[in-house]
């Protein structure tokens, strides 16, 4: 069973926080570890995914996508109709109720595209639990529908002016405010990131996509998928939809990064094409980084996918070979974004376009009678008016 | 004497300046300054000017982009540093340098993990032990997390000094005393550096706590920018550590004529606090 007892997977993960967060990350431990042996926590936890989210979230045919693209048969695991518009809803609802269980009155969150924000900034409402919310500040002009909503939620959105004013800053700010106000703070990671055990519970809670993928696709087509393809940011949708299948050596699976302007001009995030073995933000994993260690600065079109880092279990998975990880640049995601709201009607958040461009890629490769299962992890809402400003003029 | 005893007790600086301040009653004084803010050039002036001041022991900061332990003031001196092109080879060959000229206080290495690691923890003790310096403290390596570093450390003897915090259990510092050499570093409030201190009375108690499961020295750090917090502090703790504050006035007086009597004059003060 991956992670071990000490939060590794392999030589990655572990617990690289300093001295004052570790006593918290142990609590956090014994309370996920007594709450997944309670009936009540998952009864709880299925009440809110069910009632509140609105899971199961459809596994749909995209048929018209498979038409044009002449190949694979493509099903889309519809992550977009989740309460609040992603999949980031149904790791927060697990953390919601684990901070209630250790009586905490106060979470704090990060966000890059706003949607983990929002998610956390939904369930804190619904507990009636202060939120504040660090993002940084390129990430809010680019996603400014989303900080508004925040607010509407309630929340406290501070902006995070430093480094590169994205994901990784707002992470590196929440857990500076973590270690100040450990006593009465619960820090809700968005993504399978950071010191253990948080890419564990994460990777628990959101694997109820995978896990109604697999039943509905035997249920659809009698079988399981030959592919799943996800897009990677930190990688929690990726791995909530793979994990699941993780031991089906016959479903082949693959993880989609930022390829941003191409992987030759340095602005990309893509970990796995240009990383190497690090030290990050809680956790040993791929990093972007130079020979000195310094952590690079990304750049992605899409806010979700823009961030230094990967998760350990995904480093983990590409040593073993078992997932294995491309790229899709960012003129391919807008185009993937225009086919999927062209062809079936539904625009994708621009993360997971990037899972899109893979099947534009994939799909007409492989014959009819193959199955590939997508994850859409969100939708494009929030994406709508930052794309109009990059492709607006063509669409006239 | 053969030349490797000799290479040992080199090694000492930190037992050996906590003994002999301890036989003359006194409490060390610990600076802290980011190396290369602004550039390596002052950093080794600085640091003559911090010993010739009266400070028993200097934390030297190597920057990295994403010190999560650290409030504004040294982040941004890291962002500084990073720009004026520091990095971990240049700051060993700093120390190696300023040792040729004489330098005698213990230099500890304060800085985040990764920039170890990509120089490779192999590597590293011993090339460190080689330069002159002394010990590391690395915030992000927990003693969980440690056991190779500690491993390659043993032999050259650098001094790996952890750190406990308002937070941490009874357990915790049982296990993190067992790993650490040198000294402790006590965090003394649960924030990051350069916040502002406010529960004092804490500080006290938690020291004997601590002292209860280890001999060795007790330094405490985070938030201490006054004489006033020194002094009280020195008198239940073995060191004080003054990191944010004098990175400020480094700040604030970078490229000035004053900058070198500045510093002088606030270590000074603050030996002189620290007195009993």
């Amino acid at each position: 069973m991956l992670p071990d007892l000490n939060g590794h997977f392999g030589i990655f993960g572990g617990k690289f926080v300093s001295e004052t967060l570790m006593p918290a990350l142990t609590e956090l431990e014994e309370v996920y570890s007594k709450a997944k042996k309670d009936p009540a926590f998952k009864e709880e936890f299925e009440y809110y995914l069910k009632k509140y989210v609105g899971r199961p979230t459809s596994l749909y045919f995209a048929e018209r996508l498979t038409k044009h693209l002449k190949g694979a048969k493509i099903y889309l695991k519809r992550e977009d109709l989740c309460h609040t518009g992603a999949h980031k809803i149904n790791n927060t609802v697990g953390q919601i109720i684990l901070t209630k269980r250790m009586g905490k009155q106060r979470v704090i969150a990060e966000t890059g595209a706003g949607q983990h924000g929002v998610a956390t900034a939904t369930v804190a409402a619904m507990f009636g639990i202060q939120c504040e919310i660090y993002m940084g500040t390129e990430d809010m002009a680019r996603q400014a529908l989303n900080v508004f909503r925040m607010k509407l939620l309630g929340a406290k959105v501070t902006p995070v002016d430093s480094g590169s004013k994205t994901l990784k800053d707002a992470i590196s700010e929440a857990m500076r405010d973590w270690t100040t106000n450990v006593h009465t703070t619960h820090y809700v990671l968005g993504s399978v990131l950071g010191a253990h055990p948080y890419p564990m519970l994460i990777r628990d809670f959101q694997s109820v996509i995978g896990k109604e993928a697999r039943e509905q696709i035997i249920e659809a087509e009698g079988r399981l998928p030959d592919y799943l393809v996800a897009c990677v940011g930190g990688g929690s949708n990726a791995i909530g939809l793979f994990h699941p299948f993780i031991a089906d050596n016959a479903v082949k699976m693959i993880g989609v990064e930022a390829g941003g302007l191409g992987i030759k001009t340095g602005k990309h995030a893509a970990r796995f094409a240009d990383g190497s073995t690090g030290i990050f933000q809680g956790t040993k994993t791929y990093v972007l980084q130079d020979k000195d260690g310094q952590v690079k600065v990304t750049h992605s079109v899409s806010a979700g996918l823009d961030y230094s880092a990967v998760g350990p279990e995904h480093s983990y998975y590409k040593e073993a070979d078992r997932i294995s990880y491309t790229y899709a640049t960012d003129k391919e995601a807008l185009s993937a974004f225009s086919l999927l709201s062209e062809t079936e009607g539904i625009i994708p958040a621009l993360e997971s376009a990037h899972a899109v461009a893979h099947v534009i890629k994939l799909a007409p490769t492989l014959p009819k009678n193959k199955v590939i299962i997508m994850n859409l992890s969100g939708r494009g809402d929030k994406d709508v008016q930052h794309v109009a400003q990059l492709i607006g003029s063509s669409k006239q | 004497m053969s030349s490797k005893q000799t290479g040992r007790k080199n090694m000492r600086r930190i037992e050996t300046t906590f003994d002999k301040l301890k036989a003359q009653k006194k409490k060390a004084l610990i600076p802290y300054i980011m190396a290369g803010d602004p550039d390596l050039e002052t950093t080794k002036l600085l640091i003559l000017e911090i010993e010739r001041s009266g400070a028993d022991i200097l934390e030297l900061g190597v920057p990295f982009s994403d010190p999560i332990a650290d409030g504004p003031t040294i982040q941004m001196a890291s962002e500084r540093a990073i720009k004026s092109g520091t990095n971990l080879k240049k700051v060993m060959a700093l120390v190696k340098n300023l040792r040729k000229d004489g330098l005698s206080i213990p230099i500890i290495i304060m800085t985040y993990y990764n920039i170890i690691f990509q120089y490779g923890i192999d590597k590293f003790p011993a090339n460190a032990v080689s330069s002159g310096i002394d010990g590391v403290i690395i915030p992000d390596l927990p003693p969980e997390e440690a056991s190779e570093f500690l491993k390659h450390s043993k032999k050259p003897g650098l001094d790996t000094i952890f750190l406990l915090a308002p937070t941490s259990t009874e357990d915790r510092i049982k296990k993190v005393v067992s790993s650490a050499k040198g000294f402790i570093y006590y965090v003394s409030m649960t924030g990051i550096t350069g916040a502002k201190l406010s529960n004092l009375s804490t500080v006290k108690s938690r020291i004997s706590e601590i002292r209860q499961h280890t001999g060795l020295p007790v330094a405490v750090g985070f938030g201490i920018s006054k004489e006033e917090e020194a002094k009280k502090i020195s008198g239940w703790a073995d060191g004080v550590i003054v990191g944010s504050a004098l990175v400020k006035i480094i700040n604030e007086n970078s490229g000035k004529r004053v900058l070198f009597s500045k510093v002088g004059k606030f270590i000074k003060s603050l030996k002189g606090a620290i007195a009993g």
